[in-house]
């Protein structure tokens, strides 16, 4: 194991920001930590980094103690804190320089590793990293987390504010680092990217509410999933919650993904309820719950 | 060993790449020396007065040439009442009034005594004192030299001599204070400013999970500024002995390692106040409140300790500025050696260890 | 006279030294639409923004809003409209009517229409329990919709949003899009910036800014029609990676 999570809690006065947290990540496994802002993550991966002292529980990572081989770990993880920490000042030559030598190494030693992803900022490498799109810090910051290439890599919340072009690329870089045998443990609170995962751990106020492969924590949403469309979403939602079958109902994009309470649901007498209520071009379909769907099921 | 150089590099660029450090480094020495050497002075030089003469006979007339003549008055206006004397004050230029009385030399010879009233403007009380001494000691000459060829039966002379600094310059004064100020700030403000920037951006957790031991980057957060500090002070120095003309009379080499131990004991400060500040704003003001202001009030360095209340003298033993003004006057312009200061330099030391450890081991390896 | 378009650019731009950061864009937002305005990071999508509400001076085109000029009026706009930035605007060591008092008060409401808002906010928001608690203690998703409550204090006509639903957990977005989807309703105009490009497809239409031009603008249906994909977000890739 890679990562190991027995029992960890913290708390910051009252607010228990990690509430009996366990569970582990393979070697080489690409594992997501699935959460909107102040559900944990951020404190979950400062006890792993070493950089807080968990109340209760014990973590390794590398084999090594959080708190009694905090050094051996510090020699050998990459770690990616959010905000994209760079120096602003320097250029990206020079910060890449600074972190190469600061972990003892140089950045043609390890360079194979960040090719792909320095290649896309090359041609600025003399621009100061604060003149810098968010794209290109966050590249530039995945660099210099790899830069000597460690077995462990932390990222939290490296997409957030992106816009999803970049997003998606640097998901792209990532499933490619992880071919090179990387650990990688990445925190986000985009739904879409847990999809990419190989394990994922769903986390809100601070509890773990499902840990598994995507495709099978889909299956923990225990009703059928339905996508309905018609004219005018207002009134679409409106409607919905006024049936009083209702179990849950959610617009997602240019549907509502609506499950109903009973097991012997009827599509058309739905479909009779929203036209009576107004509602033109009614359209109701079977879908497969969606890791957003499941999430929001077992946050309740 | 390359690990450190490279975090030092890092460091001269984060210096050399922001302007209003670099100004604050460089210029506000050099600002500070040239605006306390010839502009703020305790002196007073063409000071406007009126004179209020009664009597317009020859004696009075000397004794208003003999004032005119000097540099340190310049007379201004003659009024011609005594309710002149209010509304002259009141238009603010005039700072004393002489007011000769009627019948000045009749009065001289027929009793031997002539009053001159000497009113002077007190809302500042300092030049007012000045002024009324400059006019009495002038008078004084006059005096002398009208009783030249009289021989009186006993007399006191006073003679007067300023030791170390005869032409009682002030900047004699100023130079050791603002020495001290300058140094203090760019080794304790500036550093603390440095590390909590650190903390602030978010880097310092990178730093810290990385294999650089936590002691290092302190180290070389430090070093820079030790360089900028030995650098300000031979500015400083060179500026003194150069554009006022003031001797260094003792070893330069004392005067070179105090510095380095004052220099070592402000970046302990700076150290210490980076560990309880979270933010750059912060840790500005507490250097500025907490540091440079009882340094400014209670060093020595503008207003006598020895004339403050007993608390006051008691609170100032711990301020570090104070030993090290002690020490450069005593270097600079007595020319005294070890012998006579290894009492302020053994203090100043133990005060650096002190900070130095308290200061480490306060410096936290994790983020709370 | 209320057909008039509510938002009217034509050519806009703003320049920084021989840089355009906006580059002639033109478009028309409807009264009570909701108006999404896409674009990548550094696209100009903030810039532009910036000048519709009036904090920034074009450098040269034209632009109404609210029926106002831009260059001419902009502090006739600012009266006009909510804004509502990314970092939610709220002070954190005020509590919850604090905020609300104050924010009234910026926006020239009297004693007794504060009185009325706050108790009305507090009701829809379901706030009873915290209304008395500092904000900075709140959770984001309730900060969230606090904010976007104040921005309609004083019934502006139209309300720009930048980024509004930032990290939130997936339950309170969609919760404070059904409040963005009542305010339109009522005939407010809402003008929305957003990364997550579901929220796309909530707009009447859209705009995709790339580079400070406005490559795109239609309904979200005709634009997948157009680019012949399933998503905004694959639109978005189309149109940003070409």
């Amino acid at each position: 194991m890679s990562i190991t999570l027995t029992n960890v809690s913290k708390s910051y006065g009252n607010l228990k920001a990690n509430d009996n947290i366990s569970f582990s990540v393979k070697e080489g496994e690409l594992f997501g930590l699935i959460g909107p802002d102040g559900a944990g993550k951020t404190t979950l991966f400062r006890v792993l980094t070493t950089l807080l002292i968990a109340d209760e529980g014990t973590a390794t990572v590398a084999r090594f103690d959080v708190v009694d081989d905090y050094k051996s770990i510090r020699n050998n993880v990459g770690y990616m804190p959010g905000r994209f920490s760079l120096y602003q000042d320097l250029t990206i030559e020079e910060n890449l320089t600074f972190f190469a030598t600061i972990f003892g190494t140089t950045i043609e030693e390890n360079f194979d590793l960040i090719k792909d992803i320095y290649t896309q900022i090359e041609p600025f490498k003399n621009r100061r990293a604060g003149k810098l799109s968010g794209g290109m810090k966050q590249k530039l910051a995945l660099c210099c987390a790899l830069i000597h290439k460690p077995k462990v890599l932390f990222l939290d919340e490296p997409t957030t504010g992106v816009d999803p072009v970049s997003r998606k690329e640097f998901w792209e870089m990532l499933k490619r680092l992880q071919q090179k045998g990387i650990t990688i443990l990445v925190s986000t609170p985009y739904m879409d990217e847990a999809a990419l995962c190989d394990r994922i751990a769903l986390i809100q106020d601070g509890k773990i509410l499902e840990i598994d492969a995507p495709q099978e924590i889909v299956k923990h949403y225990p009703k059928a999933l339905y996508n309905v469309g018609a004219d005018n979403m207002y009134k679409l939602i409106q409607s919905l919650k006024e049936y009083e079958h209702h179990y849950s109902v959610f617009p997602f994009g240019e549907f509502v993904h609506y499950a109903d309470q009973r097991p012997d649901f009827n599509k058309g007498e739905l479909q009779g309820f929203l036209e009576d209520y107004g509602l033109k071009h009614v359209h109701i379909e079977p879908i497969s719950p969606t890791i957003e769907d499941t999430f929001m099921e077992l946050a309740k | 060993m390359k690990r450190f150089k490279g975090f030092v590099r890092k460091e001269f660029y984060h210096i050399f790449r922001d302007k209003r450090s670099l100004f604050i480094l460089f210029g506000m020495p050099i600002a500070q020396i040239l605006l306390f050497g010839f502009a703020i002075t305790n002196e007073i030089n063409n000071v406007d007065i009126a004179v209020l003469d009664h009597s317009r006979d020859a004696t009075t007339g000397e004794i208003i040439n003999k004032i005119a003549a000097s540099k340190y008055f310049s007379i201004n206006e003659f009024i011609e009442r005594e309710t002149d004397i209010e509304s002259v004050f009141q238009k603010g230029k005039i700072k004393a009034v002489l007011n000769f009385e009627k019948n000045f030399s009749r009065n001289l010879i027929r009793d031997n005594t002539a009053t001159i009233q000497i009113i002077t403007d007190a809302t500042d009380p300092n030049t007012a004192n000045t002024i009324s001494n400059y006019t009495s000691s002038i008078l004084r000459n006059y005096q002398q030299e009208l009783n030249r060829d009289i021989q009186l039966a006993y007399q006191v002379l006073p003679e007067i001599r300023m030791v170390y600094n005869p032409e009682l310059k002030g900047v004699f004064m100023f130079v050791p204070g603002v020495m001290t100020i300058i140094l203090m700030l760019v080794s304790a403000m500036m550093t603390s400013i440095s590390i909590t920037r650190e903390k602030e951006l978010g880097t310092m957790e990178i730093l810290l999970v990385s294999p650089l031991k936590p002691v290092l980057i302190i180290i070389g957060k430090v070093v820079p500024y030790i360089f900028l500090s030995v650098i300000n002070a031979i500015v400083i120095i060179v500026l003194s002995i150069f554009v006022f003309k003031m001797p260094i009379q003792g070893s330069l080499f004392l005067l070179g390692v105090e510095s380095v131990l004052f220099i070592i004991t402000s970046l302990s400060l700076g150290i210490l106040i980076s560990t309880i500040s979270t933010t750059q704003q912060t840790a500005m003001m507490v250097s500025l409140m907490g540091l440079m202001l009882p340094t400014i009030l209670l060093s020595g360095f503008i207003f006598p300790i020895s004339s403050m209340p007993v608390p006051l003298q008691v609170i100032s033993n711990i301020i570090p500025a104070k030993w090290f003004i002690v020490l450069l006057k005593g270097i600079m312009l007595k020319g005294v050696g070890i012998v006579y200061l290894w009492k302020e330099t053994l203090l100043l030391f133990g005060m650096a260890l002190f900070f130095i450890v308290v200061s480490v081991r306060k410096y936290k390896i994790r983020l709370e | 006279m209320d057909n008039q378009p509510i938002i009217q650019v034509e050519s806009l731009t703003k320049r920084f030294g021989d840089f355009s950061a906006v580059d002639a864009i033109t478009f028309k937002v409807d009264k009570g639409e909701i108006f999404g305005f896409l674009g990548a990071n550094g696209a100009g999508k903030t810039t532009a923004m910036k000048m519709l509400i009036g904090i920034s001076n074009p450098t040269s085109g034209k632009a109404h809003v609210a029926g106002y000029d831009v260059f001419t009026q902009a502090e006739s706009i600012k009266k006009s409209i909510g804004y509502m930035s990314q970092k939610f605007a709220l002070y954190d060591d005020l509590t919850v009517k604090e905020n609300i008092t104050f924010f009234g008060g910026i926006y020239g409401l009297s004693g007794a229409q504060i009185k009325e808002k706050t108790a009305l906010m507090i009701e829809e928001l379901e706030l009873h329990e915290v209304a008395h608690q500092l904000v900075g203690a709140l959770p984001l998703g309730w900060k969230q919709k606090i904010s976007f409550s104040v921005a309609l204090l004083h019934n502006p006509k139209i309300v720009f949003l930048d980024e509004p639903t930032g990290g939130v957990d997936p339950i309170t977005r969609r919760q404070f899009w059904e409040m963005i989807y009542k305010t339109a309703h009522n005939g407010t105009t809402v003008f929305v910036t957003t990364h997550y490009m579901d929220e796309a497809e909530y707009c009447d239409r859209v705009s995709i800014m790339v580079n400070g031009k406005i490559e795109a603008l239609d309904t979200p249906k005709r634009l997948k029609e157009q680019f012949e994909v399933d998503s905004m977000n694959d639109v978005f890739l189309k149109l940003a990676r070409g």
